[in-house]
């Protein structure tokens, strides 16, 4: 992965440089919720909240302060203590699964409405002003940390995203060798049995739901420094609804599976906005379909299985 | 004194409103426990039912309360038949095959009536309370939206047909062995849970309008009433809608519609922080 990050700028043009940015951000996305689902076992619909959130965060700040560096430790920081929050009620409320589900969608749903709501010289925090469902335009970019008048170029910008790509990627990795990693994989498998040897199921699920919140705040840092943009579609139901399919197309369990899966449908996605035939959404629907009923394990693990002549890890399932 | 009756008239709405986009939910969920998540789109269709029927010279009461209902009634058996039949037992894969479905349903309807929202007027014209004047039909669908609910519990409680479907809910190996086809009232039951959706949808057209996306504004609000309604589907329902109805409304009088929104939401996460079974959970155990 590094020695693709560094060629690439020198064999691609502008263009295909600031597009590969781009999947990269969502790539970390993408990783977010498949630590916090394929690992955590905890169904998030709710990732692209903490998505908005971060390019939000960044977003104002930025335009605040006219300066990036600590706007981009807000834009981790928010969505994690948010994620703090809202994980303190539906964990220690002992939420099954499909209820977290319900949940966090829910509170997508509501940011969007409200960030949708905030046109109008009222909303503003600081200097920067809101503007609903028209979005922040021409948001200050990052700059080298501590001089606020040298800009990131697209080349820089580049290898930053990709740095934090490997950074989360090598991170989460030696998170899960870790011995909190592999009780977070045990609660996923039975969490009563977990329970029982004494572990804190609870304050478990909880870092692991906050650490995804911060990811996903990351992610939404640079996508806002991506466009110098942000708008409440951050938020929307096709954000939430193309995670989870980046991770279900991946395959749950992995980590290179959301990955795989984010490039593929991003791919998919870039293309088929560029023609008329067929609705993105019908043919995103059509692939969530399928892969649901017939590849239900993903690319990943399916391949796996096939190369191994073994059976994969299995989907985590709900034991209701 | 106006003031006092126009407020109650709209959290009465607000508790109409709630009830009729969960009642079906109510049903595929509460009762068969599948996690539906293209209700919301279930919703949107029978919207767009009613007012294609209406602009093709249906009566508009017959367009929503027959046309709408079947049509999606239609729709959920051929849903159930094709993917959901599947997936019985695997909730969570059934709550992302739904998602897909939602995302299918949405394409295809963009692609038919493009992403423009389609209307039909309200009937019945408005009512004058003192200096102010409030929707005849929003009153009519408060009565509706009781009559339903009345419906479901008497076809629940006292019919054949309501005590196989509980029966066969409760315990469809037992049911088989009394001769009764579980994948049969599954069907039914999945059904009669959509077209109920539909015939909210189609009753709640007039006053909201409908777009390809209206479902994400719908299946939020449904699956929290249902949740925190708890195992007694209707009770639950009623009991949940009539809490957050009544605080999405005051909410809003007081301040902007969003905020009554983020209130009904935060309202069900307190509710489920202290009462994780839902209100039937502790209170009205037992009730249907």
């Amino acid at each position: 992965m590094v020695v693709i990050a560094l060629g690439v700028p020198q064999v691609v043009d502008q263009f295909g440089l600031l597009q590969l940015t781009i999947f990269a951000a969502m790539c970390i996305l993408a990783l977010s919720l498949g630590f916090v689902w394929g690992y955590g076992g905890i169904l998030c619909f709710g990732q692209s909240a903490f998505f908005g959130l971060g390019a939000y965060a960044y977003a104002v700040t930025a335009v605040d302060l006219g300066e990036s560096t600590a706007a981009a430790i807000l834009a981790v920081l928010v969505p994690a203590v948010f994620a703090a929050l809202l994980g303190y009620f539906m964990f220690y409320g002992r939420l099954s699964d499909v209820y977290l589900g319900v949940i966090t969608l829910s509170v997508t749903l509501i940011f969007f409405n409200l960030m949708n709501s905030t046109a109008g010289d009222a909303y503003r925090v600081g200097k920067a002003r809101l503007n609903g469902f028209n979005g922040m335009p021409s948001l200050p970019t990052l700059n080298v940390p501590g001089d606020p008048a040298r800009l990131l170029d697209p080349t820089e910008t580049f290898y930053l995203v990709m740095a934090f790509l490997v950074i989360v990627y090598v991170g989460l990795h030696v998170l899960l060798a870790s011995h909190f990693g592999r009780v977070v994989v045990a609660i996923r498998e039975n969490e009563a049995r977990c329970e029982l040897l004494g572990y804190d199921v609870r304050l478990h699920k909880l870092l692991v739901f906050t650490i995804g919140g911060g990811i996903a705040g990351l992610a939404g840092c640079l996508f806002a420094n991506w466009g110098a943009f942000v708008s409440p579609n951050v938020f929307s139901l096709t954000m939430t609804s193309q995670i989870i399919i980046w991770v279900i197309v991946g395959g749950l369990g992995t980590l290179v599976g959301p990955i795989i899966g984010c490039l593929i449908m991003q791919y998919l996605a870039t293309t088929l906005g560029t023609q008329q035939l067929a609705n993105t959404n019908l043919i995103f629907g059509i692939i969530f379909l399928a892969f649901v009923l017939l590849v239900p394990r993903g690319i990943v693990p399916s391949l796996r299985a096939l190369g191994a002549r073994a059976p994969g890890p299995s989907r985590v399932h709900d034991p209701a | 004194m106006d003031l006092a009756a126009v407020l109650t008239f709209e959290i009465l709405n607000g508790v109409a409103t709630l009830v009729l986009i969960s009642v079906g939910l109510a049903i595929i969920f509460g009762m068969m426990r599948v996690i539906n998540l293209a209700h919301g789109e279930f919703l949107m269709l029978g919207g767009y039912a009613a007012i294609v029927a209406t602009n093709h010279g249906v009566n508009i009461w017959v367009a929503m309360v027959v046309v709408a209902p079947l049509v999606v009634g239609v729709v959920g058996v051929i849903a159930e038949r094709l993917i959901i039949r599947v997936l019985y037992g695997r909730m969570i894969d059934t709550l992302l095959a739904t998602w897909g479905l939602s995302l299918f349903f949405i394409g295809i309807v963009t692609t038919i009536f493009g992403n423009t929202v389609a209307g039909i007027g309200a009937p019945l014209g408005s009512l004058g309370v003192g200096r102010y004047s409030i929707s005849l039909y929003r009153l009519v669908l408060i009565g509706i939206a009781a009559a339903i609910l009345a419906v479901i519990f008497v076809a629940l409680r006292q019919t054949r047909l309501g005590l196989i479907a509980r029966g066969t809910m409760e315990n469809p190996n037992m049911a088989a062995a009394l001769g009764v086809s579980p994948p049969r009232v599954y069907a039914t039951t999945f059904g009669v849970g959509a077209a109920l959706t539909g015939l909210a949808g189609g009753l709640l057209a007039p006053i909201s309008g409908v777009l390809p996306t209206v479902g994400a504004a719908y299946v939020a609000k449904a699956f929290i009433t249902v949740i925190s309604g708890g195992t007694a589907i209707l009770a639950g329902t009623a009991a949940a809608s009539s809490l957050f109805g009544s605080v999405n409304q005051l909410l809003t009088y007081f301040t902007t519609p969003v905020i009554g929104e983020a209130g009904l939401l935060a309202a069900a996460i307190l509710l489920l922080r202290v009462l994780p079974h839902g209100i039937t959970g502790k209170l009205f155990k037992g009730s249907l």
